[in-house]
């Protein structure tokens, strides 16, 4: 039998940093679809050009990054969905963009495209005016039968906007249905044709609270397609930023599991850890949230003098009450609230690719930060993982995470080194893929510069893979739960929507 | 551990200059809603949830919004004020119209963020309307990628202060 390694081997490959990117026939690209399952590879991603459908996938044994294309011929390329049914939603994307049907797909229906923008296709070489507007029928709550329960796009509770549609039996949830895109911005086309730095401004406002973790993957992307190392000292302050966001990011996810389980005491004190940290992150940085201080090529400011300072001192808050905090996640009102909820199935979490807390609350180990992030080999970040994969199990590698992070942080700035801030970036062409471990799990951008301009993109959002895996966590689940669980798996919107 | 209870943070008088122009504007509405406090629903239209997490921040124990008689409601039949984040994209139009039309009458609407003041660095996006106006008559714009906290607190307590008047 043909394995996948065999089809690459035989394929043309195009340069791509650091990983080449492999040319496939439409019967290579099937081929390969059918072997990844039995490797199994990881599909991490998949999005297209004008001319090429793209996947990136992942050999969890070799450790290794594979991305692969395959031509679109009269408009069409082999679906990956039949074998891949996580790969659906990014195929019902990639016709919604630029018109490209996956042939034998298993969804066709829209998916970014609700029927409201001007034109369709905006991504294709030419997209066709649309004639007629008609947005996309949402259910009214008032007038569906009490067996459906629509929540969102607008849930009024300061959320990301995202439609759940739950069928009922009684108050279990028997099918939930995930309708995303309502934010969809067209960040793609406003991407296209800029310089990488003008671009990093759209990286960074993907997904707020990955805004560190979005920006550092846009920008290491970059950085290898036009062959440059960002200097030592901007990568130890983008590990400071990213373990900064993942502790604030954390924090407010303990926050709202507090504010929603009715923990007043989890709720008050993570709430004010997480407002500390952020005026420590102002003060040192210049922004709350680090919007826009990485940039391709380094960082955009350094340090704060006295930064390092404030941040530990904030730090420092932290560490002295995660105990009690734990313990607290340990009392019968919370513990009891969280055990067994949005229990997450230990097969789809690999079959999708489900990274971050949810992966590992769910025995998937994989974090960027352990084999491919510069910087972080010499400080050893250590990675839990735990089998139970419910609610409870998920605050808990929260908290652990925290603590890890300050160990990061405290070891990131008492080694940081002296130098520039920003290598030259070159006015050239090339094709790079890089990756940031976010607080959802790992980043993927993929992008192509011509003559220094950015010419495709493409960003995954850990969203892609955690949505698929919420619809099949919420059926079983009471309906009075659906906040609760949505907030433990910590779903986004915004950064999946494009 | 600490034990002291965290005070809120100290607070400074409602910007006058926004106050007074609200106070204007509101001369000209149905009904002075004295001694009461707002009641806000907030309406998402595509942020990037940074505006979000900084609305969050208002509601811990150093902002303390409710302090000041303001809080936050999941439904816009119970509400006094919209509040507005994100670029207004074409896919929740429908969504902001509902939440206005179903939010009673006098009511206030409040753009929050680059975004939803005019479109943001979203502007020009096939995508996106370019902020809450173009939908629905905005009364107040709080500026900022995002806003930080303490400054949507201080457009807000304008807000209450004109209402009050
Ligand atoms: S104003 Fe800035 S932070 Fe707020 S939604 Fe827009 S891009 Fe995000």
């Amino acid at each position: 039998m043909t394995t996948a390694n065999d089809i690459i081997r035989t394929a043309e490959a195009e340069i791509c940093r650091p990983w080449p990117r492999y040319i496939l026939s439409h019967a290579d690209w099937a081929a390969l679809t059918h072997a990844s399952v039995t490797e199994p590879w990881t599909l991490l991603a998949h999005w297209a050009d004008t001319v090429q459908a793209h996947a990136l996938f992942l050999d969890p044994r070799a450790l290794t990054i594979i991305p692969v294309s395959t031509p679109i011929e009269a408009g069409h390329y082999p679906a990956l969905s039949p074998v891949l049914p996580g790969a659906a939603w990014y195929e019902r994307m990639i016709h919604d963009l630029w018109g490209h049907v996956a042939q034998d797909g298993i969804d066709a229906r829209p998916w970014l495209d609700h029927g409201t923008w001007p034109q369709m296709r905006p991504m294709a070489t030419r997209p066709e005016p649309r004639t007629a507007i008609e947005p996309l029928l949402l259910a009214d709550p008032d007038r569906e039968g009490a067996m459906m329960l629509p929540l969102g796009p607008v849930w009024g509770r300061l959320d990301e906007a995202a439609h759940l549609r739950l069928t009922l039996n009684g108050s279990t949830v028997q099918h939930a249905e995930a309708v995303l895109g309502f934010t969809h911005k067209g960040t793609l086309t406003l991407m296209r044709g800029k310089s990488p730095r003008a671009a990093a401004r759209f990286a960074a406002r993907l997904s707020a609270d990955a805004t560190v973790a979005h920006s550092i993957a846009f920008a290491e992307a970059t950085e290898a397609a036009l062959d440059v190392a960002a200097p030592t000292r901007a990568v130890a302050l983008r590990i400071v930023m990213l373990e900064v966001e993942r502790i604030a990011g954390h924090l407010d996810n303990l926050t709202e599991i507090g504010r929603l389980a009715d923990s007043q005491s989890v709720r008050t004190r993570c709430g004010l850890l997480r407002e500390t940290l952020l005026r420590a992150t102002a003060a040192a940085f210049g922004h709350r949230l680090m919007m826009d201080c990485v940039v391709p090529g380094g960082v955009a400011t350094d340090i704060a003098e006295g930064g390092p300072q404030v941040i530990l001192r904030a730090l420092g808050d932290i560490a002295s009450q995660l105990d009690s905090i734990r313990r607290l996640h340990d009392g019968p009102a919370l513990a009891l609230r969280l055990a067994g909820l949005g229990r997450t199935d230990k097969q789809l979490v690999a079959a999708l690719g489900v990274g971050g807390v949810v992966g590992r609350s769910s025995g998937r180990a994989f974090d960027v930060r352990t084999m491919l992030s510069p910087g972080y080999a010499a400080l050893a970040p250590r990675i839990a993982t735990r089998a139970e994969g419910d609610a409870a199990v998920r605050q808990h590698l929260r908290l652990f995470e925290i603590s890890e992070s300050l160990r990061l942080i405290g070891a990131a700035l008492d080694a940081l080194p002296d130098g520039p801030l920003t290598v030259a970036l070159p006015q050239a062409s090339g094709e790079g893929i890089g990756c940031a471990e976010s607080i959802r799990g790992d980043i993927w951008h993929w992008l192509r510069l011509d003559h220094g301009q950015i010419a495709s993109v493409f960003p995954r959002d850990p969203g892609w893979a955690l949505w698929p895996l919420a619809e099949r966590v919420l059926e079983g689940a009471d309906a009075d739960d659906a906040s609760l669980i949505r907030a433990s798996l910590a779903l986004p919107a915004s950064g999946m929507d494009l | 551990m600490i034990l002291r209870t965290p005070h809120p943070d100290p607070v400074g008088p409602a910007d006058p200059e926004t106050t007074a122009s609200l106070a204007a504007r509101l001369e000209a509405a149905a009904q002075a809603r004295l001694g009461r406090g707002l009641a806000i629903r907030h309406v998402n239209t595509g942020s990037c949830n940074g505006c979000e997490l900084e609305l969050r921040a208002l509601n811990n124990v150093l902002y303390d919004l409710e302090r000041f008689g303001l809080r936050f409601v999941e439904s816009p039949r119970h509400a006094d004020v919209l509040l507005v984040t994100g670029p207004l994209t074409r896919n929740l139009r429908t969504a902001l119209e509902q939440a206005w039309d179903a939010t009673p009458d006098p009511k206030w609407v409040v753009a929050v963020g680059d975004c939803a003041v005019d479109g943001g660095v979203f502007k020009g996006s096939y995508a996106v309307l370019g902020g809450t106006g173009l939908a629905v008559p905005v009364d107040l714009t709080i500026g900022g990628c995002p806003p930080p906290p303490a400054r949507i607190l201080a457009g807000l307590r304008a807000l209450l202060e004109a209402n009050a008047k």
